[in-house]
């Protein structure tokens, strides 16, 4: 059985961090509280596409998946090795997949179950196996995972702004964005007929989607300059993130 | 809930597109992008037209690359000359993002002109201009330092167009022209020591992160007109590439200007300043146009020595 003890926190996936530093940084500090808070952003942001990647790369089962998420980012708190990035050798989201693959292969030569502790971390892993559905083999790990990763990034703002919307006007704002940008294609309706649904005039459906478009920007950007240690990976990873770069 | 494939794909382009609310501007396509900005094509409500807004892209929390961008449309707008796109406006978009509007010009990438096989002259004329808009920035202070195919544009009247002017650098107007020191107290948007530029192209000095001047600007036009030249250039031509691209500056052209003449007096057939001539070379070149013509006098001649000299007999 693989090293595991449960960890004493639990990812928060409304709460943004008051300050927005590098959580690779955090993840280093010699102060426990600090180093936890970090993982806690980093589990909240990955924990995803990990058990997604062990259910189709390395081809878990369900349960399995699930142990092995919760076994690699407890072994991560408690052995520190995300500590070893090196952001001269690339960018944090390789190195993590990286070091989920070497966690396979660690328990799996060693002839280990990786088992869940008793107190697991509070992950919603039906909805992500619900979202497999009808998923097949992944062709390109890197391209997969960053897609998974960009997903992530974009859940955890969607929540974000979502819990932001107290106020009537942000309200209104929230409802055309669900609207419209959270729609496929083929349902989206236009400006006229979305103004028509919510009472209001077009041109007001259009400022409500550039304020909340931008205000998700903003979000998201947050979300990578924490998740990225040096300026120039934030900004790699913001062009790989968004517009015509991303795929 | 995750977000679908396609709902992330068009949150990841609306999240990038440029934020025009409350502006005189209507986004209507990307027509470009590079590594640190994106281009749109725009209308312009106000005059009802259509011009092209240059936006930064990429995250920017030291507000240096919006300061660059500021820089550069600033430069522009100083530069009004007809191988320069003009810049009509600059500012903040409500995003925060730095950007820039410009006349929308159509064309093709210099190396897409050349695939389409126009004649080397054509296209030594082409760099000539080239040279002679590098030489009016030079004028006004400012270098380049990012001369390469993809930021040369041939328009759809076959004019040539410098673009991206991003990494520019303003030196002293006394500076210029005299081709012989490297700027000091220049204006400048990288880091000391830092390497501006495209590999490929620039100048060897660059290359080491030593400060540029207008001579690095010839440099890169001499790679152009090298590629311009082909494999076997006639030797003047080939002289005027060497001298353009030699590794020491002060080796180089002085001026822009000076290579752009170089340039034309190869076309008109002219003595080139970097291909000293022996006498008999500069006479051959002279007397190339009336060979015909002399050949004919001196066939004259003969029979009418060869008639002399048998009715002698």
């Amino acid at each position: 059985m693989a090293a595991f003890s449960a960890p004493r926190w639990q990812p928060n996936p409304v709460t943004f961090p008051a300050t927005r530093v590098s959580l690779l940084a955090g993840i280093a500090s010699e102060r426990a509280s600090e180093r936890h808070r970090a993982l806690e952003r980093i589990v909240q942001a990955y924990w995803k596409p990990v058990y997604k990647y062990a259910r189709l790369k390395w081809k878990r089962s369900h349960e399995d998946a699930k142990d092995l998420t919760q076994g690699f980012f407890a072994a991560a708190s408690e052995k520190e090795y995300l500590a070893a990035f090196d952001a001269a050798k690339g960018r944090f989201r390789t190195f993590l997949r990286v070091c989920v693959d070497r966690y396979v292969a660690k328990t799996a030569s060693a002839g280990m179950a990786v088992k869940r502790g008793g107190a697991a971390l509070a992950l919603d892993f039906e909805s992500a196996e619900h979202e497999l559905a009808g998923a097949g083999g992944i062709e390109d790990v890197e391209r997969w995972f960053e897609r998974e990763w960009a997903r992530s990034i974009f859940d955890g703002a969607i929540l974000e702004l979502r819990s932001r919307a107290g106020a009537p006007l942000a309200k209104t704002r929230i409802a055309v964005f669900e609207r419209y940008d959270l729609v496929d294609p083929a349902q989206r309706p236009s400006y006229a007929e979305l103004a028509q649904q919510l009472g209001l005039k077009p041109t007001d459906v259009t400022n409500h989607l550039a304020a909340v478009r931008r205000e998700l920007r903003a979000l998201v950007l947050e979300t990578l300059r924490e998740l990225t240690a040096t300026d120039e990976e934030f900004r790699s990873e913001a062009r790989a993130l968004l517009g015509v770069d991303a795929t | 809930m995750s977000v679908s494939d396609s709902v992330l794909d068009h949150l990841r382009r609306v999240t990038d597109d440029p934020d025009l609310a409350g502006t005189k501007y209507d986004l209507l396509e990307p027509i470009g992008r590079g590594g640190m900005g994106a281009v749109y094509r725009v209308h312009d409500s106000s005059l009802d037209r259509q011009v092209a807004m240059k936006v930064l892209a990429a995250p920017d929390p030291s507000g240096e690359l919006a300061a660059r961008l500021l820089l550069e449309a600033r430069f522009l707008a100083r530069l009004e000359h007809p191988g320069i796109v003009p810049v009509y406006d600059a500012g903040t978009l409500p995003d925060g993002r730095a950007y820039c509007v410009m006349k929308h010009v159509s064309g093709q990438r210099f190396d897409e002109w050349l695939a389409t096989g126009p004649s080397r002259n054509a296209a030594l004329e082409l760099v000539a201009r080239l040279a002679e808009t590098v030489a009016f920035a030079h004028a006004h202070g400012v270098i380049h330092r990012d001369l390469k195919p993809a930021n040369v544009m041939v328009g759809e009247y076959g004019e040539a167009l410098v673009l991206d002017w991003g990494v520019a650098k303003q030196i002293g107007a006394a500076e210029v022209g005299t081709g012989t020191t490297a700027p000091s107290g220049s204006q400048q948007l990288t880091h000391h020591g830092a390497i501006v530029g495209t590999t490929s192209w620039m100048a060897p000095e660059q290359s080491r992160g030593e400060p540029a001047d207008q001579r690095s600007d010839v440099y890169a036009l001499g790679t152009l007109l090298a590629h311009v030249a082909g494999d076997e250039p006639a030797p003047a031509l080939a002289a005027v590439c060497a001298r353009a691209t030699a590794a020491a500056p002060a080796d180089r052209y002085p001026t822009a200007d000076e290579l752009g003449k170089d340039i034309r007096r190869y076309l008109a057939g002219d003595s080139v300043a970097a291909y000293p001539e022996t006498a008999l070379a500069r006479w051959s070149r002279v007397t190339r146009p009336v060979r015909p013509l002399l050949a004919l006098l001196g066939l004259y001649g003969a029979l009418r020595l060869a008639i002399f000299f048998w009715s002698g007999d």
